[in-house]
């Protein structure tokens, strides 16, 4: 089916969706998913860079108990913004956006996503959105933290506003994204394609689709009645006038929390296909994976009360939002005991992929089990609000979907520019960055529960030390995302060509690698699931890779 | 699953202390049945179970006790509650844990755990106002510092005209009296008894209650009694509802007790 | 067959990516429902913040809506739900290939559209005078605790379902200006049934709406 590592050398293809018109307009009026992609993945990697220099900010404030190189108010918009371009322009579009739409039609054996012109549109409100959102940080600033609690963010004197504007618009792009990866799935499989022969990662974007579609509007509701409070003075959130914060925060939650599952289940989705490739095995048991994802989704709506433990809802409330909020870990666990047993005796590829993926299934364990804990309803009255929480959601959100993201970035790499990267420097950066990740954010967990408050410019001087800890690690952190930013762009112009170096059998290996602009000439027929390693599929109709 | 353990934290003994926490920006007042206010400074006397009514001027805070395990949100115009007995003495850090603006990560205080007679000492001294002003002050228009909160809401009652529909005589009521010379409930054993309300539940007249009845008195409405009763809201700030709960719980035969009382004749007495 | 008007026929193009007509039919279907439940759960939001006032202040609740223009809530009612069956009848005759009457009862059902939106106007406009402002409320007539909350909800309630009918609106009149170009036929009349799908649900947010805000 594929040319194994050893097979003869190919050459670069001549046409592909790279060279399919050169033209600045070409670029940006592009229908293609593939551009698109691309398009996305420049995005996401300048914002990545933006949050993650305001998190560098934050942690040089924090080497030191008082004051160290910015004033409080500088420091309110630090973390503000740190968590508004992390979450809204980095986390939830990244994973979707780039390798969703880049490999998920081409999984299906479809030319492209149901909505061409949509997707286009989506990548240009993601844009519009990131630049309201920008523009108002300059001009007034956001320091109600990325949350925007009332009746704080509705009296504050800083451009919450245009914030919030900002990201209702970036709330529509996600929903498009979401309705368009749905409408594909159910409508553009290609024959033979039942929806037990999907891949695992079609079914992590599925299901993160939903969520996108369902909880999304929430947010964007609760995002007008805020930004309308704040600029018109409409007093829904208004304690003097009988408004009730509380409100607000069942409404915000009731997105946000399926939001980190927006955030989270990419990331799986990635791993599902990185394990089974880097191992050479089919996953142990795709229907549990499957249905963990939508299982998941679902669960996910319902978790949202446990933000609010200590806000004063009754304790019955408490108690079910907790057990709820443990259901999603029996979900978790599932995927990781079947991508254990998938490398377990699998023929394994060590490379930098599978090194970010074992980083991902220690890190997500430890992250996940704090996540159970802080479910827990009256240990998290001693967490909530702590460093212990802000751990806890870096574990998943760095360890767990950052990494799946490098791993996809660097699995996929030749898949979308016909390039082999350096295995000795991904190396490396990775164990930086695994390493730099520990540092970084081991410290922290300590530090909530010696009792250091989030969102703290200055702190009690006993938590110095593991402060100054933590920053060092992120230095590290820094450095190796640097590291990989550097190797990859040089390999994007001058790696040697590759293509499936690993011989995986995903089905987005089907095609030529860069894959022309209509991915098949010929629409393939499936007959069986992807990553069959066992035996050699015969008659499996590959499509032409007429150039 | 912890829930066994989180509704013990949330569920204060019947003999507890009350302490009124204030949040605001950016610092916390604790004010004390018995008269005193503080700044920056929580007493409490050590082994004796404490609750805490929370609540916020401004924005949400969130009052926390790292040494305690112990965090319960501040939100405006609400009453949030938590309790605990301390078993050490000693000075313990509080800091604000729900992000309230530029200076959060200082609006810091201290739970001051004192033995029985250190805490009685205190308590006196505030009351004669010889204690050390340094954690003593409130704003304008505050409690004043020495005046015991029940005689502060019993003056604040007076003044809004309360008193002018609820009576405290405690003189005994008749068996069988009709109560229709009065136009509201009286207070007089009023906290923490069983009330039958218009709409036929039961609910207990505890300070959640008694507070809703000044902001919002048509939404419960005692049995044989008219909804003529106006809403205070905006009209009593939130140290002069307080001083007026006080007050009422003052307004008892027993001060403590820990079953609810038998109410007056309006109430029907059922099978007890 | 089409009459031989002014207007030509325009073809039906396959999009490269769909194998059939079918399913590229069942892909925009699907797509305008998945829009549609975006759209409820928008709204329900706003049902959740009514509900959870209403359970705090419901003597508020109960005196604004006396106080609220009910024969304008109910005339838009009619009106709405009669401009819901101009343009069912519109898709009807839509995918018959009967563009011209398709696009005929596509403008009443614009014009009663606009009708919505001027007696909406006028609501307004009454309440601004008396003074019954979310940002600033002075209404004299309703002063009860939570009187403020009731008209900011009513406000925002209606003014987002007002949005969403100049929204509706001009989806109908695109669609309108395709009819009168003849482009619809039985093979291809999607566009037309989706615009009619938006508009219903335009609609039926009000039907709840209604009741909730002036009924009870």
């Amino acid at each position: 089916m594929n040319p194994s590592p050893t097979a003869e050398a190919r050459v670069f293809p001549a046409k592909h969706y790279l060279n399919d018109g050169t033209t600045v307009r070409s670029w940006l009026l592009t229908v293609d998913h593939k551009r698109i992609a691309l398009l996305y993945l420049i995005s996401v990697l300048v914002a990545f860079a933006l949050g993650g220099f305001f998190a560098m900010l934050i942690r040089l404030e924090l080497l030191t108990p008082g004051p160290t190189i910015v004033g409080p108010l500088a420091y309110n918009r630090l973390f503000t913004l740190h968590g508004m371009v992390m979450i809204f322009l980095f986390m939830i579009p990244a994973i979707p956006g780039v390798f969703g739409n880049f490999m998920l039609p081409i999984m299906l054996g479809a030319k492209d996503v149901a909505f061409p012109k949509l997707n286009l549109l989506s990548w240009y409100l993601y844009i519009i959105g990131a630049a309201i959102l920008l523009f108002g940080a300059l001009h007034g600033g956001l320091d109600t933290g990325w949350t925007f609690y009332t009746p704080y963010s509705t009296t504050s004197s800083t451009a919450v506003s245009t914030c919030l504007l900002g990201a209702f618009v970036l709330g529509f792009s996600s929903i498009l994204t979401g309705l368009n990866f749905i409408v594909t799935t159910h409508t553009l499989r290609a024959p033979g394609m039942g929806w037990h022969r999907i891949p695992l990662f079609v079914w992590g974007i599925y299901a993160t689709s939903v969520i996108q579609v369902l909880a999304t509007p929430v947010l964007g509701l609760v995002v007008l009645l805020v930004a309308f409070e704040h600029a018109f003075g409409f007093g829904l959130f208004d304690p003097a006038r009988g408004g009730d914060p509380i409100l607000f925060q069942h409404l915000f939650w009731f997105y946000s929390h399926p939001a980190v599952y927006i955030m989270v289940l990419p990331s799986m989705a990635v791993v599902s296909e990185v394990v089974c490739a880097y191992s050479r095995k089919n996953m142990f048991g795709y229907a549990a994976v499957a249905y963990s994802s939508i299982g998941i989704a679902l669960v996910g709506f319902f978790a949202w009360g446990h933000h609010l433990f200590v806000s004063g809802q009754s304790a019955f409330a408490a108690g079910m939002f907790g057990s709820i909020s443990m259901l999603v870990g029996v979900f978790t666990a599932i995927k990781v005991f079947n991508w254990v047993g998938t490398l377990y005796r699998g023929s394994i590829t060590f490379s930098a992929p599978f090194a970010y993926i074992c980083g991902f299934l220690f890190f997500v364990v430890f992250g996940g089990m704090t996540g159970v804990a802080l479910a827990t309803v009256s240990l998290d009255i001693a967490w909530t609000d702590t460093y212990f929480v802000i751990a806890h959601f870096h574990f998943i959100m760095v360890a767990a979907t950052l990494m799946a993201f490098l791993a996809g970035l660097h699995y996929w790499f030749p898949k979308m520019f016909g390039k082999k990267y350096p295995e000795g420097w991904a190396m490396l950066a990775s164990g930086i960055i695994i390493l730099g990740f520990a540092a970084t954010f081991i410290p922290q967990f300590l530090l909530g529960n010696a009792g250091m408050p989030r969102r703290y410019y200055e702190y009690p001087a006993q938590y110095q030390m593991l402060n100054v800890a933590s920053s060092a690690g992120a230095s590290l952190l820094a450095f190796g995302f640097t590291l990989v930013l550097i190797y990859l762009v040089i390999a994007l112009f001058q790696g040697e060509y590759a293509d499936n170096p690993v011989g995986s059998r995903g089905f987005e290996w089907l095609t030529q690698s860069p894959p022309i602009t209509h991915n098949f000439e010929t629409i393939p027929v499936f007959t069986h699931g992807p990553h069959e390693y066992q035996e050699v599929p015969a008659e499996m109709t590959e499509p032409s890779h007429a150039a | 699953m912890g829930y066994r353990d989180y509704v013990t934290i949330e569920t204060p003994p019947a003999d507890s202390m009350d302490i009124y926490v204030m949040g605001k920006q950016w610092m916390w007042k604790f004010a004390y049945p018995q008269g005193p206010n503080s700044v920056g400074v929580l007493h409490v006397p050590v082994n004796r179970p404490v609750r805490l009514l929370i609540t916020s001027r401004d924005v949400i805070h969130s009052f926390y006790v790292p040494a305690f395990r112990m965090k319960q949100d501040a939100v405006p115009n609400r009453y949030t509650q938590i309790s605990f007995t301390a078993t050490e003495t000693g000075r313990f850090q509080v800091l604000c844990a729900e992000y309230c603006g530029t200076n959060h990560s200082k609006m810091w205080a201290e739970v001051d755990v004192m033995t029985e007679d250190a805490f009685d000492t205190w308590i006196k001294d505030q009351q004669r106002g010889l204690a050390h002003r340094q954690d003593m002050g409130g704003a304008p228009g505050e409690v004043a510092p020495v005046a015991d909160m029940a005689t502060e809401g019993q003056k604040v009652a007076a003044e809004k005209g309360c008193l002018r529909c609820h009576t405290v005589d405690k003189a005994p009521m008749l068996a069988g009296a009709p109560s229709e010379q009065h136009i509201g409930p009286t207070w007089v054993d009023l906290y923490q008894r069983k009330t039958k309300l218009s709409s036929g539940e039961t609910i207990l007249a505890d300070e959640a209650y008694l507070t809703e009845s000044m902001m919002d008195p048509t939404v419960k409405v005692v049995q044989g009694y008219q909804p003529v009763m106006p809403s205070y809201q905006g009209n009593l700030t939130g140290p002069e509802a307080a001083a007026i709960v006080e007050y009422i719980k003052s307004l008892r035969s027993d001060r403590v007790q820990t079953t609810p009382l038998q109410g007056p004749t309006y109430e029907p007495i059922t099978n007890r | 067959m089409q009459p031989s008007a002014a207007a030509h026929e325009a073809e039906y193009h396959l999009p490269h990516h769909f194998s059939t007509p079918e399913a590229h039919n069942h892909a925009v279907r699907l797509g305008m429902w998945l829009f549609l439940a975006t759209e409820i759960l928008l709204f329900a939001g706003l049902f959740v913040a009514y509900f959870v006032y209403r359970g705090y202040f419901p003597e508020a609740f109960i005196q604004g809506a006396k106080h609220l223009d009910l024969w304008a809530g109910t005339t838009n009612t009619v009106i709405l739900i009669t401009s819901s069956l101009t343009v069912a009848l519109a898709h009807h005759y839509a995918h018959t290939g009967r563009n011209r009457t398709a696009g005929w009862l596509l403008l009443v059902s614009i014009l009663f559209g606009l009708v919505f939106l001027v007696i909406k106007g006028i609501e307004y406009h009454h309440k601004f005078q008396e003074g019954a402002l979310p940002w600033h409320y002075t209404y004299s007539e309703v002063t009860v605790p939570g009187a403020a909350l009731f008209y900011t909800i009513y406000f925002f309630t209606t003014g987002l379902h007002a949005l969403h009918v100049c929204i509706g609106l001009g989806v109908l009149t695109w669609i309108m200006v395709r009819c009168f170009k003849n482009e619809f036929s039985a093979q291809y009349y999607a566009p037309v049934e989706l615009g009619g799908l938006y508009w219903h649900l335009v609609d039926l947010v009000w039907i709840f709406l209604y009741p909730l805000l002036y009924l009870v």
